[in-house]
């Protein structure tokens, strides 16, 4: 990056950075004006599938991105891929300018690209603490040589014990300190994770669907934290399912199917793509249908959307004959 | 029955050197399996590598004794390196297997004829604790009703025990230690937190053979003799019971381990020739009541597993969630 370009982010607040993201039009593959990750033409195949087949992608930095697709589309393999979990069959990546080509997971991480796992790792038989020290960098006694003298390394245990509460406590769980990470319930391992994760102070968090099995007053105060880390100057990348919680954070959104990269764009935009309603979201992803006010608002949709009239007239309209078959089946 | 003799040679058990031998390679496979998880079913492999290397340099190179311990600990550390570089970065299986492989094959290169100028083949290598007993400060006499060469031994194999403890102790509880833990307990999470666990993991399987090396010559020095029949795979799985009775990972756990294995077999040994001795027991004669003893063994560790799978010293917090 130039010198010039720093100074200019340097007087920027993040959060309210509205800065076009891409240079030019929002097409899949699309340039951005600051990307802190490239991938270019990388693919992976398993067999005869093509796992991963990315011509070509950047993610943009200081920005919350979110990766989403329908169920094997290829979103956690990319994931692999670009930390040094997986190894492609071709293509170059690249992490600020550093290509990534053949460089192990470990110094990956120690570059400031760091993720979590879709299925959640935390050490069970350590306690919470130890596992949130463990995501700390720079500790001297990690080394077999200091180990042995704690004058060493006591003073940065301190700093890195004061750093563990502050997380803990923002992602409440400083109750649990020193219980075993294997007593935490599926929600509190994932933010466990998360926590332990942010040890390293990383400048790319990759997130694996950081909200699965998480409850909905706590994930309401995670999307804050996800938030706070753009403040903090960070970067995000995550893949989740939940559609909401994609359209309150993220500021770009980058679609997958069957492993290619098939739109791009803010949120608001790329969930009007056609491309991205047939492949992933369905025609009436807006419609809750768990409850009455949702099925007519369906009904309406349906009846302005000629395609979805076909045979009778009665045709699309649920509430009317559905109401009358549930009384008969009580 | 003469139970004050029964009793004397079970307590005589509790400190002899072979003991303080059974703790050390078992307190190395605790830190191998216990702290990293790494599968080291090839224990008796460094022992001899340890006993061979001191063996066959003291003899063949006329090396003093801290040359050959020196030798000694460097061949179990090349040794670690040969299993560690193929193996280490496959899945914890793949070792456990490699390592029961190499045990074997290091007692069948010492059992080999061709080399019998240097390893002494099946019959071993022999009078090479000279140097060793060389250097005992306690002039003649006896100690506690041992002569001054058993108790030499035990002060020297004994005081190893301890300050192997106590450096184990103090790696453990390091952040060094936290991250071995941490390997044991998923690798990958510890990779993606930017640690590099095969680094980490070919140190702690360095400093658990070392451990193994160093409990082959004290095996070895009191006996006078190294035979390669003492280094079965049978070792190896006497030290898993060791490990496992006093609890895994723990640092005192492999040396109260050892000492209740060997105290028990010294018991039964003795109970069961006293009994039939005095003919109480007539369908049993001394051979099979010292076959029998190794059954027992057996059946202990099943139970032990069944009933208090965390060992003596264990956390039975810890394997909750196992």
């Amino acid at each position: 990056m130039s010198e010039t370009n720093e100074r200019n982010t340097e007087n920027i607040d993040y959060m309210t950075d509205s800065r076009p993201i891409a240079v030019g039009e929002n097409t899949p593959g699309c340039k951005k004006r600051d990307p802190i990750v490239v991938a270019e033409d990388v693919t992976r195949s398993f067999g005869g599938i093509n796992a991963v087949d990315v011509e070509y992608l950047e993610i943009p930095r200081h920005k919350i991105t979110a990766l989403i697709g329908p169920n094997g589309a290829g979103k956690t393999t990319l994931f692999n891929l670009l930390t040094g979990f997986d190894t492609p069959n071709s293509g170059k990546w690249q992490f600020e300018g550093n290509s990534l080509a053949g460089v192990s997971s470990y110094k990956v991480a120690r570059m400031g690209m760091v993720r979590t796992f879709q299925l959640t790792k935390v050490m069970g038989k350590l306690t919470v603490m130890e596992n949130m020290r463990l995501g700390a960098a720079d500790q001297p006694g990690e080394r077999l040589s200091k180990a042995l003298f704690k004058g060493m390394w006591g003073s940065r245990e301190k700093e890195i014990t004061a750093q563990a509460n502050v997380l803990l406590e923002k992602f409440k769980l400083d109750a649990k300190k020193d219980d075993y990470a294997a007593s935490l319930s599926g929600g509190q391992r994932k933010l466990l994770e998360m926590a332990r994760s942010l040890m390293v102070r990383p400048k790319l968090v990759m997130l694996d669907e950081p909200m699965a099995g998480v409850n909905p007053a706590l994930t309401q105060s995670l999307l804050d934290h996800i938030k706070n880390l753009k403040a903090e100057g960070m970067t995000v990348l995550f893949v989740e399912h939940d559609m909401n919680m994609v359209r309150h954070i993220a500021d770009w959104v980058v679609v997958m199917a069957e492993g290619k990269v098939v739109a791009e764009g803010p949120p608001g935009e790329v969930m009007k793509n056609p491309a991205v309603i047939d492949a992933y979201l369905g025609a009436h992803h807006d419609v809750d249908l768990g409850d009455a006010e949702g099925i007519k608002e369906l009904e309406a949709e349906l009846e302005a959307d000629e395609e979805s009239v076909v045979g009778t007239e009665d045709a699309g309209i649920l509430s009317e004959i559905e109401e009358p078959k549930k009384e008969d089946g009580r | 029955m003469d139970f004050g003799f029964i009793l004397s040679s079970a307590l005589g058990e509790l400190f002899s050197p072979t003991t303080a031998a059974y703790a050390l390679a078992a307190l190395g496979l605790a830190v191998h399996f216990g702290y990293s998880g790494l599968l080291n079913f090839g224990q008796a492999g460094f022992m001899a590598v340890g006993a061979y290397g001191f063996a066959i340099s003291t003899l063949s190179f006329d090396a003093p004794f801290f040359l050959a311990l020196l030798i000694a600990v460097l061949c179990s550390v090349i040794f670690a390196f040969i299993l560690g570089i193929p193996t280490l970065r496959l899945r914890a299986d793949y070792l456990a297997i490699v390592t029961i492989a190499a045990a074997e094959i290091v007692r069948y290169v010492v059992t080999t004829n061709q080399l019998t100028s240097v390893t002494g083949s099946a019959n071993g290598l022999a009078a090479f604790e000279g140097t060793f007993y060389s250097m005992n400060p306690f002039p003649e006499g006896s100690y506690m009703g041992m002569n001054n060469r058993d108790f030499f031994i035990r002060v020297v194999g004994w005081g190893l025990v301890i300050v192997c403890c106590v450096l184990v102790w103090l790696l453990m509880r390091s952040p060094w230690g936290r991250v071995l833990k941490g390997i044991r307990e998923d690798e990958n999470a510890v990779r993606s937190l930017g640690k590099n666990v095969y680094a980490y993991k070919m140190q702690a399987l360095i400093i658990g053979g070392v451990l193994g090396a160093l409990a082959g010559m004290i095996f070895t020095l009191p006996r006078g003799a190294v035979q390669p029949s003492n280094y079965g795979t049978e070792l190896t799985f006497f030290l898993w019971t060791c490990l496992l009775l006093g609890g895994m990972a723990t640092v005192l756990g492999p040396v109260i381990g050892a000492m209740i294995f060997w105290v028990v077999l010294s018991l039964t040994q003795s109970l069961l020739y006293g009994l039939i001795e005095s003919g109480v027991v007539t369908w049993l004669t001394t051979v099979q009541a010292g076959q029998l003893r190794y059954i027992l063994v057996g059946v202990a560790l099943m139970l032990l597993m069944i009933f208090r799978p965390q060992g003596v010293f264990g956390n039975k917090k810890e394997l909750a969630f196992a």
